[in-house]
């Protein structure tokens, strides 16, 4: 029995790394037979994934619902664009209100920045968490979007330090495929490693059972404060990177909407699921850049079919999608299950079973 | 070791205009199994809340005397940091962390005694953290197997058969390794032939894991069965005190559950 747990426990890894190593060779291959657009899609699953990921923790994981993943982002945006831009282009760019001097002269190579960037965003997250997580549920929705449309505004407005709602543009395009998913697998990895230390069963309780933590010798209120700052550096980390491929940023990028996407990533895929999280990144980007056709006009001979071609359409489309997964599927892609080698063996083995 | 393990010193509790506990005066002493009873609506759970820190009293306090080290008062502190100090308890209503499974219940459960940090396992390069990690999931494994629980290990808490889940919610409780166990209707929901079970079962919880326990109950076999000392509430004033075998004769012990013809009887 437990040399057979053992066998198959080696058997998981080596598919486990085999897997990531693979990975690694198409994603070396991928500039070779994917087009620019192609690439930025997949660019834009990786740092989705890190967005989920740092939403789920926050969500799913500890069970506080909070809307202001977008301002989170933000910071790390600017945080990492600021870093990154030279003296010449800090210059040249702030033509509103001229740049505060001290700003002029920070630099940082890219990898650093997205650590600064991380833990900017982390340090917001932990200053916001002392009052706001005091509430709970809806109450604690409201006043993390609230505080995410603060950030927002602050940014607008801060011209010296933030260029205002001109946005900073000509970040160098440093998030390449390997950056993007080099820092998923570092987020995967520490995620997976934090939910199966025994925090991270902690973490589950607080969720679960708030009362019965308290009893059971947790200090919740620091466990949510520590869960909400840790999912905030990866709100952080994935803003960042996000900067650095689109290579513009204003304030407008991150209103409630992108706070919605991430969301809806989680909730596809599953709340509470690190491999759902991972799963409903690719299902929403892919869907969201694919649904772009109905966009178009479709012509049905000379006709052109009804409603087709009219800008916005996708996202009707894909509201109902959602609303689709939410009646049908509630739970998520995942539910709160996770990937393993043994549970797809187990499928394909039932399936094969059926089949005889 | 001498004094009582609990002692509540004129515990005064109220909720707006309604005074549930009033001027409550018991004690527990080290090493006994010590009956909570009264009709609905006594007042017993309001004193287990606080006991464990949920409720603060208008007045009076609570004194707790760990297996070691001088007793000290507990009123004031927060639910964790009584649990810290060797006080744990099981609910009325079994709160479960039900979406994780029954080791992970116990697990974290045995989270207040650890000693490596959160980020220490994140990355395998701290040997003394992943051993204790290691500890924890062993000893966690065996207290189910110790409670009869070992073939529901992995299976999700909520999924468990209700008396599973009554002694799952103990076990949780014992992996915090405390000296005072609370137990708040633990023959809740049981049939006779589990009810009597109980008995030893608690019995031998007290000797093996060198517990005080104050419970709360209805079965009033299991009540007069196991407990050595009884204590009455009704309407928030203590009406009684004492061995089984008195309270079982008290009259007002009898008028408070049955009304006053049947004390008169």
């Amino acid at each position: 029995m437990s040399a057979e747990r053992g066998a198959k426990k080696v058997r998981n890894r080596f598919l486990t790394v085999l897997a990531i190593i693979s990975f690694a060779v198409f994603l070396q291959q991928a500039p070779n037979l994917l087009d620019g657009y192609k690439i930025r899609i997949m660019n834009m699953i990786a740092i989705n994934a890190i967005l989920g990921l740092s939403l789920n923790l926050i969500y799913g994981m500890a069970g506080m619902f909070s809307l202001g993943h977008a301002g989170f982002m933000a910071v790390g945006a600017y945080v990492s664009a600021l870093l990154i831009l030279t003296p010449a282009q800090k210059t040249a760019m702030w033509i509103l209100d001229p740049i505060a001097p001290w700003l002029l002269g920070v630099h940082a190579p890219f990898l650093i920045s997205i650590l600064a960037a991380g833990l900017a965003a982390a340090f917001f997250g932990w200053l916001i968490s002392m009052p706001v997580l005091r509430l709970g549920g809806d109450y604690l929705g409201i006043a993390t979007l609230g505080f995410s449309e603060i950030l927002r505004i602050l940014i607008t407005n801060l011209t010296p330090i933030t260029n205002g709602p001109l946005g900073l543009k000509g970040i160098p395009a440093h998030t390449n495929l390997r950056v993007s998913y080099g820092i998923l697998l570092v987020t995967l990895f520490c995620t997976v490693r934090l939910m199966k230390s025994n925090f991270g069963n902690v973490i589950k309780a607080v969720r679960d059972d708030e009362t019965a933590a308290r009893t059971m010798g947790i200090n919740t209120f620091q466990t949510r404060v520590l869960a909400f700052t840790i999912g905030c550096f990866g709100a952080g980390v994935g803003g960042a990177l996000m900067g650095n491929i689109i290579t513009t940023i204003d304030p407008r990028m991150f209103t409630i909407n992108q706070t919605y996407n991430t969301l809806m990533i989680v909730v596809i895929g599953g709340l509470g699921s690190i491999t759902g999280s991972v799963v409903g990144s690719v299902l929403v980007t892919v869907m969201l850049e694919w649904l772009r056709f109905v966009e178009n006009p479709i012509m049905i001979g000379s006709t052109q079919l009804f409603l087709s071609g009219k800008p916005g359409m996708r996202m009707v489309i894909f509201s109902l999608l959602l609303i689709g997964v939410i009646i049908f599927r509630r739970e998520g892609v995942m539910g709160m299950k996770e990937f393993s080698w043994d549970r797809l063996f187990s499928f394909f083995s039932r399936q094969r079973g059926d089949a005889a | 070791m001498s004094g009582p393990a609990l002692s509540l010193r004129g515990l005064v509790l109220r909720f707006g205009g309604l005074l549930a506990v009033n001027d409550l005066t018991m004690e527990v002493p080290r090493g006994g199994i010590v009956g909570l009873i009264g009709p609905n609506g006594a007042g017993k759970t309001s004193v287990f809340n606080v006991v464990t820190g949920f409720y603060k009293p208008a007045s009076g306090y609570v004194e707790f005397s760990p297996q070691e080290g001088p007793a000290r008062k507990i009123t004031g502190l927060p639910p964790h940091e009584i649990c810290r100090a060797g006080l744990a308890r099981t609910f009325q209503n079994i709160r479960l962390f039900g979406n994780a499974t029954a080791v992970e219940n116990v697990m974290a459960g045995a989270y207040v005694r650890e000693k490596s940090r959160w980020w220490m396992n994140i990355l395998p390069l701290f040997p003394s953290a992943m051993r204790e990690e290691r500890e924890i999931r062993e000893s966690a494994a065996a207290m189910l197997e110790r409670l009869g629980l070992e073939k529901y290990m992995d299976a999700a808490a909520s999924s468990l058969p209700y008396g599973a889940q009554r002694r799952l919610e103990i076990a949780r409780a014992l992996s915090t390794k405390p000296s005072f166990l609370l137990l708040d209707e633990p023959a809740a929901g049981m049939n006779p032939q589990e009810s009597a079970e109980l008995l030893t079962f608690i019995r031998n919880l007290r000797d093996e894991f060198s517990l005080s326990i104050l419970l709360i109950e209805h079965d009033m076999k299991v009540v007069m069965g196991v407990c050595e000392h009884i204590w009455v509430l009704d309407q928030g004033s203590l009406i009684a005190n004492g061995k089984p075998d008195e309270i079982k004769k008290d009259p007002r012990v009898i008028e408070a559950y049955l009304g006053k013809e049947a004390a008169n009887a």
